[in-house]
């Protein structure tokens, strides 16, 4: 029997007994179903998290703060030496306090081969900002958005090496600001209000180079090297506080390190008593924890799909024991066994095509729907997120999955009809 | 001599089961039939007809005893060329037609042909000539449940006619037929033994149709009682025991 005309008889043959047909569909439909819209999830939250990555800071970037000190909580207080010790900073998780980095120490760490940069991140704290002198809004800069990738809706990203002060505008901002678009707001000079330590205030002017997308991780506008300079003299009030500890410092490495180079370089740093940690790393839990979800949503999906499995076996049972003489008299005909096997295999085949082609088709119709409806109402706080992202790779892997549960599912009916005596079969009544 | 032979059989036996079950359906069988001829294997239920057929079709294997098919040992012969003989050389002819229901009576009868791999197109030319020989062309469409036990028979040997082949074997072919159907089923067959020179494997036990042969083999109880041979010699209904026969 030709290739052809098997797969061809296997889907008549799947078509012969359609109510059994379709609901044994329905079970692998249900698990197909699922298994697309988990993925999809999955596909879509990583792709949300992965431009908030971006957001975050470019991939050649650590964070550095000093290595907290361990060996305190055992041994008791360590004594006070002027030489080494250095000031608290408030800067650490919450719970813990960070030593502050000093000069000093970013001269070491500028020093340690692999690092091209080191820069200590101030923090500005200023007050408002308003356009064109209209009603001024509460306003915050992300200390670390000079070596971040905005999310960017118009504009163009900061230019760090720019002498001018550039600000990146959080899309929110657009409209109370009075401009009418995002476009509008790009190239516009705004007055950005700042308090120093001595309560005077002061404005400092700034161009909106871009407009960004509101950042699940990063909040606050960006502004560059520049701003944050002009925006800290502001607040110092024209007095040197001799501020020379910061909490943490933005290096930037050899992008030429692959992972190892890296790691090893972490390894130095930590030698010398500091720890750095790339925007991986710090993203690495809240990663861990989405894929660990997803993985458990797909896991309720497999379980579908293997009761569904069970759904095929038993359709297949069936449909050889109806088909008996049918298969008796192939035999006698002179179709090999092997042939016999491939073609109930295949009518498992096609029913697991069936129910996983209307599944994916159904999930990939209902949930891009939902997505759209969800993202303009219950998700809206969170713009850039496209809960359901359906990938034709991962529709084409559950497709495929499905087909060989249901290849698995048919080999023991498939066996047992390749294996039926022909005289048997046609004297069976 | 062997192979002007179309299938001789020696000693052939054959049990099914074991210990107390056991039943000997065969108990020491030699047959030989002859290109062209029509033979009819007469017996009741149970004496081992159908089983002797069987092994005559190459549907089953005997214990002990050699069965030659055109010269050739049959078990020398692979599984993968036994399934061709079957395919090409051999036509079934069953008591129930074991037609495939819900598929057109042309689909029915080509299905052989499906099976040894042959076209699409060729395989409808060569299904719409037998169906037109057996004057069922204007049914090639219809499903086959729709057709009356007579057509469904007619069906049923269309089928085991459309490879062409050299032997056609028939289990009680009028079995499930009333007369009339049964008459022209029985000269539709006879026809292709006469002009096409097919040879027929009769099984039956109904005396008419089996002295429609040209020889009759008398089987009881797994041993071959007589084998008449052809009436047509004259006067010589020559009884032959042969096997274990006693």
């Amino acid at each position: 029997m030709r290739t052809k005309d098997l797969v061809a008889t296997a889907i008549s043959n799947t078509f012969r007994s359609k109510l059994r047909t379709t609901l044994t569909v329905l079970a692998i439909f249900v698990g197909a179903f699922t298994l697309t819209l988990t993925n999809a999830v999955g596909a879509g939250v990583s792709q949300y998290v992965d431009a908030q990555v971006g957001a975050l800071g470019s991939p050649d970037v650590f964070i550095i703060t000093q290595a907290s000190d361990a060996a305190s909580t055992g041994d008791g207080p360590v004594k006070y030496d002027g030489t080494s010790s250095s000031v608290s900073s408030q800067q650490g998780p919450p719970g813990t306090t960070t030593k502050a980095l000093t000069a000093a120490d970013l001269t070491k760490i500028g020093d340690t081969a692999g690092i091209v940069s080191v820069d200590p991140i101030r923090s500005v704290q200023p007050d408002y900002v308003e356009y064109d002198s209209g009603t001024p809004y509460e306003f915050s800069i992300n200390a670390t958005s000079a070596v971040t990738t905005a999310d960017l809706t118009a504009g163009a990203q900061l230019d760090g090496g720019a002498s001018e002060a550039q600000l990146v505008l959080p899309d929110t901002y657009v409209t109370p600001l009075g401009f009418s678009s995002a476009d509008e707001a790009v190239g516009a000079s705004v007055s950005i209000g700042i308090t120093d330590i001595l309560g005077a205030k002061h404005t400092v002017n700034a161009k909106v180079v871009g407009v960004s997308l509101e950042s699940l991780l990063a909040s606050g506008a960006g502004a560059n090297d520049a701003l944050i300079a002009e925006l800290a003299d502001a607040q110092s009030g024209g007095i040197e506080t001799a501020v020379t500890s910061y909490g943490v410092a933005v290096a930037h490495f050899d992008t030429a390190l692959n992972a190892d180079g890296i790691t090893a370089l972490k390894a130095d740093l930590q030698s010398d008593g500091y720890t750095a940690s790339t925007i991986e790393d710090q993203l690495g839990a809240v990663q861990t924890v989405i894929n660990g979800i997803v993985g458990v949503l797909n896991a309720f999906a497999v379980i579908a799909l293997i009761a569904a499995a069970f759904g095929i076996i038993n359709t297949l049972l069936m449909s050889v024991q109806e088909r008996t003489r049918e298969i008796g008299l192939m035999k006698a005909m002179g179709m090999s066994g092997g042939k016999v096997y491939t073609l109930f295999s295949l009518e498992a085949i096609v029913i697991g095509f069936l129910g996983s082609a209307i599944g994916a088709g159904v999930a990939i119709g209902l949930g891009s729907a939902l997505s759209a409806v969800l993202s303009r109402g219950l998700l809206s706080g969170l713009p850039g997120l496209n809960i359901l992202l359906f990938e034709p790779t991962s529709v084409a892997f559950v497709i495929g999955l499905v087909m060989l549960i249901a290849f698995l599912s048919g080999t023991l009916p498939a066996q047992r009809a390749a294996k039926q005596n022909p005289i048997e079969s046609l004297r069976y009544e | 001599m062997d192979s002007e032979w179309v299938i001789d059989a020696q000693g052939l036996e054959k049990s099914y089961g074991s210990g107390a079950s056991r039943f000997d359906a065969l108990k020491g069988v030699s047959v030989q039939i002859a290109p062209g001829e029509s033979v009819a294997i007469v017996g009741k239920s149970g004496s081992g007809k159908s089983t002797l057929m069987h092994l005559l079709a190459l549907l089953d294997e005997p214990d002990t005893g050699t069965l030659q098919v055109a010269g050739k040992d049959a078990k020398s012969l692979s599984k993968r060329a036994v399934n061709e003989l079957r395919n090409k050389e051999f036509g079934f002819v069953f008591q129930q037609f074991f037609l495939t229901p819900n598929v057109s009576v042309l689909d029915n009868v080509i299905l052989p042909l499906k099976i040894a791999g042959m076209g699409g197109k060729e395989r409808r030319r060569r299904g719409m000539e037998v169906l037109e020989q057996l004057e069922l062309a204007d049914k090639a469409g219809n499903k086959a449940t729709t057709l009356s036990g007579g057509q469904k028979q007619r069906v049923v040997i269309g089928r085991a006619l459309v490879n062409a082949p050299r032997v056609i074997f028939a289990d009680e072919p009028t079995g499930n037929l009333d007369t009339a159907t049964g008459a022209v089923v029985e000269d539709i067959l006879f026809e292709l033994n006469r002009n096409q020179g097919i040879t027929l494997v009769i099984v039956t036990h109904d005396e008419e149709l089996a002295a429609r042969c040209d020889r009759q083999i008398y089987i009881r109880d797994g041993l071959i009682v007589s084998s008449i041979m052809p009436t047509h010699h004259a006067g010589a209904h020559a009884l032959t025991t042969s096997g274990g026969a006693e």
